[in-house]
C-alpha cells in the first residue's frame, strides 16, 4: 500500500528524519509513536507530499509522490497537526470546498459530505462559521476533511489532541471503524492511545525507526530478559539462597512483606534471554520448597518506549521531561504538548 | 483550480477586502473622473487613468498581501499542498480570483466614456483602449503583489514591500535621469506608465506596450510557483 524507502530529510546540519524505511500493509491501523521532535510530523508532511524529502523515495500505491504526485495524493486523506480550516467559511461551506478540491464527483459531493458530518458528530455546527467553533469542534471538521472523497489512506497527525475524554472515546471508535475500508496512519505520543487502537506499532526517535510491530511482539522483544515474581513458601535466608543456585539466575531480591506466614515474596532476574521457570520448579520440589506463585513480568509497552528512546549517544532526559529536546528547527513539532508518557 | 478560485474570490466578499479594494479604485477614479472631464471639460477619460495610477501603490498591495502570506501563516497550504492540485492550479486560481476582484472596478470605470458621449464628444476608443491597458497594468502589478506574498509570512512585510516595489516602479522613470545612460537605456523600457501614457496621451494602440504588462505578469506568477515549491525543500 505505502512504500517508504530510506527517507531523509535535512534541516540545514539537523537530521529530522533519518534513514527511515517502512511499509504499509492495506486495512490496518498503523501508530507512529515517538517523543516530541522524533520526526513523527515531518515524516507524515513528506508522505502526503507536503514537504520534499531530501532522499529517498515514498510510494502510494505504487505510485511515487514526488514524480506523479496528483495520483498519488487522491489516494490520501491527511489531517495535520494544526486542522487546515478556513476560519472565514462556516463548517458545511468549508467541506464543500474540500470535496471539490478534492475532485469528488458532483453526483456524489452532497451524499459524501452528509456521511463524513455523521461519522465526525458535525450535524450541529454545520452552519457555524469555523473561527468561532472550540478546539474540539475544529479538529472534528478537520477529521471530516481529510475523511472527504473517502481515500484508500488516511494519515492523521495526533488526532485527538484538544478533545474532551468523551470525544477520544468517539474519535478512536471512528478510527477502528474506519479500518474496515482504510489504511489508517496516526501519530500519537500517547502510550496508551497507540496499544489500543493501532494494530502496528513503528517507534521513531531522532528520525529514525528504532522498533515496529504489534504491541504483543513489542513487548514480546523485551520480555526474554523479563523478571519473574515468586511467592514461595518456607524461610527466606534457605530460599534466597537455594534460588541464587539456580542455573542463569542473574540476582533474587526480596520484595518485602509477606501475604501469609512463612512465606517470602521474590523478584528474581533471569540473565537476559533465558527461562530458568522449570529450573526453579525442579530445584524448589527438590528442597520440598512449595512454590505459591510465579508469574513471568511482561514488559509493558511504556518500559519499551523509554528503553528504546533512552539515549546512549546524548545525555538528554528521557520521559517527563522528553518534552524539552532542543529540536526547535522542526517547527511542527516545537509545539507545547505536554510528554504525556 | 475551479475550486481555489471560487473559494478565494469568496473570502475577498466575505471579509471587507474585496470591498474596500473596489470602493478605494471607485472612488479615485471618480474623483478624477468628476474632476477633469466633468468640471474642466476635457474630453478624454483616459487622462484619469493617468492620474489613477497613483492609487496603485496603496490598493494592489492590500488586494495581494494575504493571497499567499495567509495560507502559509495559518498552514491551511497544507490542505492545498496536500489535495491532487498542481502548484500551478493553486497559484493560477489565487491570481484569477484577485484579477477578477480588479476587474470590478476596472468595469465600473467602463461606464464614464459613455457618459462623456451622452454629454459631448468622446474619444471611445481611445479611451476603452486606455481601460484596456490599464487593466493589464493592474495585472502585472498583482502578479508582482502575489510573489512578494509568497516569499513571507506576515501580511504586513508583504504589504509594505509591495507598496515600495510599486513606489519603485511610479518612481522608474525619474529614477532613469539619476543613472548613466548606458543602464538607463535598458533599464528605461521597464519603464511601465510610459506605456499607458502612449495609449492616453499619444492615443497610440502600443502592442509591445502590452507585451510588456502580459509577460512581467506571466514572469511574477512563474515566479510565484516556484517560490511556493521551493518552500517545500527548505
Amino acid at each position: 500500500m505505502i512504500e517508504v524507502k530510506n527517507l531523509v530529510k535535512r534541516y540545514g546540519k539537523h537530521m529530522a528524519v533519518d534513514h527511515l524505511s517502512f511499509t504499509v500493509e492495506k486495512g490496518q491501523i498503523y501508530g507512529f509513536l515517538g517523543p516530541n521532535g522524533a520526526g513523527k510530523s515531518t515524516t507524515m508532511n513528506i508522505m502526503t507530499g507536503y514537504l520534499g524529502a531530501t532522499e529517498g523515495e515514498i510510494l502510494i500505491d505504487g505510485h511515487s509522490i514526488m514524480e506523479e504526485p496528483e495520483t498519488a495524493k487522491a489516494s490520501i486523506g491527511y489531517l495535520p497537526e494544526l486542522p487546515p480550516l478556513y476560519t472565514d467559511m462556516t463548517v458545511s461551506e468549508y467541506l464543500q470546498f474540500v470535496a471539490e478540491l478534492k475532485k469528488v464527483p458532483k453526483a456524489q459531493r452532497k451524499e459524501q459530505i452528509e456521511r463524513v458530518v455523521e461519522m465526525t458528530h458535525l450535524e450541529d455546527v454545520r452552519q457555524r462559521v469555523i473561527k468561532n467553533l472550540s478546539k474540539g469542534y475544529k479538529q472534528r471538521v478537520g477529521l471530516a476533511q481529510a475523511l472527504l472523497g473517502f481515500p484508500p489512506v488516511i494519515i492523521l497527525d495526533e488526532p485527538t489532541v484538544g478533545l474532551d475524554p468523551k470525544q477520544i472515546i468517539e474519535i478512536r471508535d471512528l478510527i477502528r471503524e474506519l479500518k474496515r475500508e482504510h489504511t489508517v496512519i496516526l501519530s500519537s505520543h500517547i502510550l496508551t492511545e497507540v496499544q489500543e487502537i493501532c494494530d502496528h506499532i513503528l517507534i521513531i526517535h531522532h528520525g529514525k525507526l528504532l522498533a515496529s510491530g504489534s504491541a504483543a511482539e513489542l513487548e514480546n522483544m523485551l520480555s526474554g530478559s523479563g523478571t519473574l515474581k515468586l511467592e514461595i513458601k518456607g524461610e527466606r535466608e534457605t530460599v534466597i539462597n537455594l534460588l541464587k543456585g539456580v542455573e542463569s539466575v542473574d540476582s533474587v531480591s526480596h520484595d518485602g512483606g509477606e501475604s501469609a506466614p512463612d512465606t517470602v515474596l521474590l523478584t528474581l532476574t533471569p540473565q537476559s534471554g533465558t527461562d530458568p521457570r522449570e529450573a526453579i520448579f525442579h530445584a524448589c520440589a527438590a528442597a520440598n520448597l512449595p512454590i505459591l506463585t510465579m508469574q513471568r513480568q511482561h514488559a509493558s509497552l511504556e518500559q519499551i518506549f523509554l528503553e528504546l528512546t533512552a539515549d546512549s549517544e546524548s545525555p538528554e532526559p528521557v520521559g517527563e521531561e522528553l518534552a524539552e529536546e532542543p529540536e526547535t528547527q522542526i517547527q511542527e513539532e516545537a509545539d507545547d504538548h505536554e510528554g504525556d508518557l | 483550480m475551479k475550486a481555489i478560485y471560487k473559494r478565494e474570490l469568496a473570502s475577498y466578499f466575505n471579509s471587507m477586502v474585496g470591498y474596500v479594494f473596489i470602493a478605494v479604485l471607485t472612488l479615485f477614479i471618480g474623483i478624477y473622473f468628476m474632476g477633469l472631464n466633468l468640471y474642466n471639460g476635457y474630453t478624454h477619460f483616459s487622462y484619469v487613468l493617468l492620474n489613477s495610477l497613483m492609487i496603485f501603490m496603496l490598493a494592489i498591495p492590500v488586494l495581494t498581501m494575504r493571497s499567499i502570506a495567509e495560507d502559509r501563516k495559518n498552514k491551511s497550504d497544507q490542505l492545498l499542498l496536500t489535495s491532487p492540485v498542481t502548484v500551478t492550479g493553486m497559484v493560477m486560481g489565487k491570481y484569477l480570483a484577485m484579477v477578477t476582484v480588479y476587474a470590478i472596478p476596472v468595469l465600473i470605470s467602463c461606464l464614464c466614456p459613455l457618459i462623456i458621449a451622452a454629454n459631448g464628444t468622446a474619444y471611445l476608443k481611445s479611451d476603452y483602449a486606455s481601460i484596456f491597458a490599464f487593466f493589464l497594468l493592474g495585472c502585472a502589478y498583482i502578479a508582482i503583489g502575489m510573489f512578494i506574498s509568497a516569499l513571507t509570512e506576515s501580511q504586513i512585510i508583504a504589504a509594505v514591500s509591495t507598496f515600495a516595489a510599486l513606489l519603485l516602479l511610479y518612481l522608474w522613470s525619474n529614477l532613469m535621469d539619476f543613472l548613466p545612460t548606458a543602464a538607463s537605456n535598458v533599464l528605461s523600457a521597464f519603464t511601465f506608465s510610459d506605456v499607458l501614457y502612449n495609449f492616453a496621451y499619444y492615443d497610440v494602440f502600443d502592442v509591445g506596450g502590452l507585451f510588456l504588462y502580459l509577460s512581467v505578469a506571466a514572469v511574477f506568477v512563474f515566479m510565484t510557483i516556484q517560490a511556493v515549491l521551493k518552500r517545500r525543500w527548505s
